[in-house]
């Protein structure tokens, strides 16, 4: 559950049977799925320095969906790491992180808006730069929202995977620029039948320069329901009581 | 924290009335008005949801508001930022000194997982939410419900990334007061909460006041 017990060796190899698919998805670029329950979405950051602005829906029902506050409160945790459970607001697990070789991912900070991007790596339009312009969090998520029949109101707070903010004594945020390393890797368990919605534009707080946000590697196989001693169901008793929900949703 | 009184007179209010412990209020706030919520008896928190009058999906955005003012505490001074980057409202008075928003609201189903299955049925903010929003119209749905500010709580967030709930630092007579900077649309569930010291585990009601524009 901390960066002192966490394992930050690479991930085991993916068997050939298990695997469904692999992708890369380059920076700046928009993704979702509908990961089955019964899945796991293993994600790796190949270069060092990728973002994952992501957020997590209820595909049976899709005005259920991640709760950030309730996911931090139910853990007391203001970070994300192998152990911990994405929560909707229903209290139910969207996802679980059985596996994370960083030790934290950002649940604080939001998500780049074209304001954030324009003023931190100056502006790039696709007039004249074509597809190397300039994209955002906020407009790749309305994109991809909006494929679902969703929008704004279901803009709700989300998670940067691979990033780091952390809290002083009187509140700032600290943006932490060389947190993820070539090979970090998180994996994020189906709970339910989850429509995740990412993109990889920059994390709103990187200090901007040069716009070249990095690539994802991921990569979707088939994994065992979680037993009696999953390490999620078991890193708190509040987790315990939410597979238990969630299970009973499937019943 | 710095505290900052307001020059503005009870008597003078437009608007003067109690939230009993445990209900909700929903009511608009013009541009131009300034909003008062008073903690009468000290350590009770007060759920708050702001969205933009005519377009309930540009909501308060938690998690613009802390980033673009660079601390996660809420106070004098802060601009209440909705989803596309508009201030809703700005803080312009403040005698308690901090106000979270990133402990959201408690819900039966949140309760359940917090503390045991069978606190299903106890009364909550989200509940209070969904009736509230159930009598006002068909322009809001659980989808236009966000991630709320609980003015008065206590929710610190530690430099090794947890998150803890502390008494409050409110007392009886404590208030925060915003100025609406567009035609807003209030929503708030006075927490019935009996499970944690948000509310010193006794629910008390709140007093909430506008003034118009000078």
């Amino acid at each position: 559950m901390n960066t002192q017990t966490m394992n930050s060796k690479p991930p085991p190899a993916l068997k050939p049977e298990d695997l469904r698919f692999r992708q890369t998805v380059p920076g700046g670029a928009n993704w979702s799925h509908v990961l089955k329950r019964g899945t796991t979405l293993r994600l790796r950051d190949p270069e060092g320095g990728v973002n994952v602005s992501a957020i997590f829906f209820n595909f049976e029902l899709l005005s259920e969906r991640l709760n950030v506050p309730d996911t931090l409160k139910a853990q007391h945790t203001a970070k994300l790491t192998a152990g911990h459970c994405l929560y909707s607001d229903m209290g139910r697990i969207l996802v679980s992180i059985p596996r994370d070789n960083l030790g934290w991912h950002d649940p604080l900070a939001g998500h780049s808006t074209r304001e954030i991007v324009n003023r931190n790596f100056g502006t790039a339009d696709f007039q004249s730069a074509g597809n190397r312009f300039h994209r955002n969090a906020r407009d790749n998520f309305l994109m991809e929202l909006g494929k679902y029949g969703l929008g704004l109101q279901d803009l709700v707070m989300n998670v940067n995977f691979f990033g780091k903010v952390t809290v002083d004594g009187k509140g700032a945020l600290q943006y932490c620029p060389d947190h993820s390393r070539p090979g970090a890797c998180v994996e994020l368990r189906a709970e339910m039948n989850t429509l995740v919605i990412l993109n990889t534009c920059p994390h709103p707080l990187h200090p901007g320069g040069d716009y070249a946000p990095p690539p994802l590697e991921l990569a979707v196989y088939s994994s065992p329901t979680p037993g009696p001693d999953d390490i999620c169901r078991l890193s708190r008793p509040e987790n315990t009581r939410g597979f238990e929900i969630t299970e009973r949703y499937f019943l | 924290m710095s505290l900052v009184e307001s020059p503005l007179n009870v008597s003078n209010a437009a608007l003067d009335h109690i939230i009993p412990a445990g209900d909700g209020w929903m009511h608009e706030i013009k541009k131009g008005q300034t909003f008062r919520i008073v903690d009468l008896e000290g350590n009770q928190a007060v759920d708050t949801l702001f969205f933009d009058a005519t377009d309930p999906a540009d909501r308060f955005s938690a998690q613009d508001t802390i980033r673009e003012q660079n601390c996660v505490y809420l106070s004098a001074g802060t601009p209440l930022l909705s989803l596309s980057g508009n201030t809703l409202l700005t803080i312009t008075a403040d005698t308690c000194g901090r106000h979270d928003t990133l402990g959201g609201a408690c819900a039966a189903e949140s309760n359940m997982v917090r503390y045991a299955l069978d606190k299903r049925h106890m009364h909550n903010c989200r509940d209070t939410f969904m009736l509230q929003i159930a009598g006002y119209g068909e322009a809001f749905t659980k989808r236009e419900v966000g991630h709320n500010i609980n003015f008065f709580m206590n929710v610190p967030v530690t430099p090794e990334g947890g998150l803890t709930f502390e008494d409050g630092v409110s007392a009886p007579g404590k208030y925060v007061e915003m100025r609406a900077e567009r035609d807003v649309v209030c929503l708030i569930s006075n927490c019935p909460q009996l499970n944690n010291p948000c509310n010193a585990y006794h629910p008390t009601p709140v007093r909430v006041l506008i003034w118009d524009a000078e």
